[in-house]
């Protein structure tokens, strides 16, 4: 009688595990975005060039250039000008100062980069550089990346042992020192016929490595822009997100 | 008087519970076979089957889920946001639902994230 009613039991457990297994399942997505500017009167994009700053050990202003353009090749239906970025920090120096003379420096963070954002209206400019390249759609805007460091706790493992040699592992809460970088790049789209801004779009990422850990900056640069380049892309084309959901029933 | 109530409200419900069960029963075999055809692809067919499935019996949250996917498959991020909404509200504290809306969601913002001159 006990046989038969564990049998029973058993049955019964079996027979809603996989009811319950049954009532869901995952299912792979591919959700369509669509672009959030209308670039369709362009048939053409000039990536100009950016205003860089913060970390000396990556060129910021030539390594987004290159990426931006490598990515609207492969991922837009634009077709991508390929010439040497604009010296935009020398113009908006000129702006910015009376004389204009030598080279200016690089800005260390957003209160420099600030300072030279005035190029990025100067319609008459962006006017002519459309002009001399047929009326693009023209990428350009500010790229800072800096270096970048925070103490934070975290929880570790330590094995201890007690009086009688027993050992145990106990959970150990420490303060961290952590390196990284901090990439924030500013893209403003400028409409070539007109040279105004027609839109701008701000992005920023960090990344954090224990101190002990040598990563060199111009990884982790193209570290931080892989999780920037998708909002970048959304803007100018229609993008297709994978991911997966869970079916019910 | 009050036993010609009870009585009415017996009968009532006597009725109304079988129709019910029916209902749901009807929804269940349309989610099922929109479950079926979207492992197959047919997304369109899928979200027929899920909006009968909600039209039959509007309480089912599955049927609300399965069709806020199909949805977001489909592009139709606002008419996704409202059937999610809609399965949350019939079962809040169902996890793989909250799951599927927590994912959504994040896609939906970026879409949203306004930041434009």
């Amino acid at each position: 009688m006990t046989g038969r009613l564990a049998r029973t039991f058993s049955s019964v457990a079996a027979a809603a595990l996989t009811a319950a297994c049954a009532s869901y399942s995952e299912i792979p997505i591919e959700t369509p975005i669509r672009p959030t500017m209308d670039v369709s009167a362009f048939q053409r994009v000039l990536v100009a060039g950016f205003i860089s700053g913060g970390s000396e050990d990556v060129d910021g202003n030539l390594e987004t250039t290159r990426l931006l353009r490598s990515q609207l090749r492969n991922k837009s239906g634009l077709r991508v000008i390929d010439t040497d970025s604009l010296p935009l920090l020398e113009v908006a120096n000129e702006g910015r100062t009376a004389s204009g003379a030598g080279t200016p420096a690089a800005p260390k963070d957003e209160k420099e980069m600030e300072m030279y954002s005035n190029v990025f209206a100067n319609v008459e400019y962006w006017k002519k550089i459309g002009e001399e390249y047929q009326q693009p759609l023209i990428v350009t805007g500010t790229v800072l990346f800096t270096p970048h460091q925070r103490n934070s706790i975290v929880q570790r493992e330590e094995e201890v042992y007690d009086s009688f040699g027993r050992r145990r592992v106990v959970p150990v809460r420490g303060y961290v020192e952590r390196k990284g970088f901090a990439l924030k790049p500013k893209f403003i789209f400028i409409d070539g016929r007109t040279g105004t801004v027609m839109h701008s779009q701000t992005a920023s990422e960090e990344i954090l490595y224990n101190a002990n850990q040598a990563t060199p900056a111009l990884s982790s640069y193209f570290e931080l822009m892989d999780r920037i380049l998708p909002g970048f892309l959304s803007t100018l084309s229609s993008q297709k997100v994978k991911g997966t959901r869970v079916l019910l029933q | 008087m009050r036993m010609k109530v009870l009585l009415l409200v017996l009968v009532l419900g006597g009725l109304s519970g079988p129709a019910l069960a029916d209902a749901r029963g009807d929804a269940k075999e349309q989610v099922k076979f929109g479950i079926a055809v979207a492992q197959r692809g047919l997304w369109r067919e899928a979200i027929y089957r899920w909006e009968r499935a909600t039209q039959l019996d509007p309480t089912y949250a599955a049927a609300h889920n399965n069709l806020a996917i199909g949805y977001e498959h489909e592009g139709d991020l606002n008419k996704a946001r409202g059937a999610y909404e809609k399965a949350m509200e019939l079962e809040p504290g169902n996890a793989l639902i909250k799951q599927n809306y927590e994912l959504f969601k994040e896609i939906n913002d970026r879409t949203t994230r306004k930041d434009v001159q």
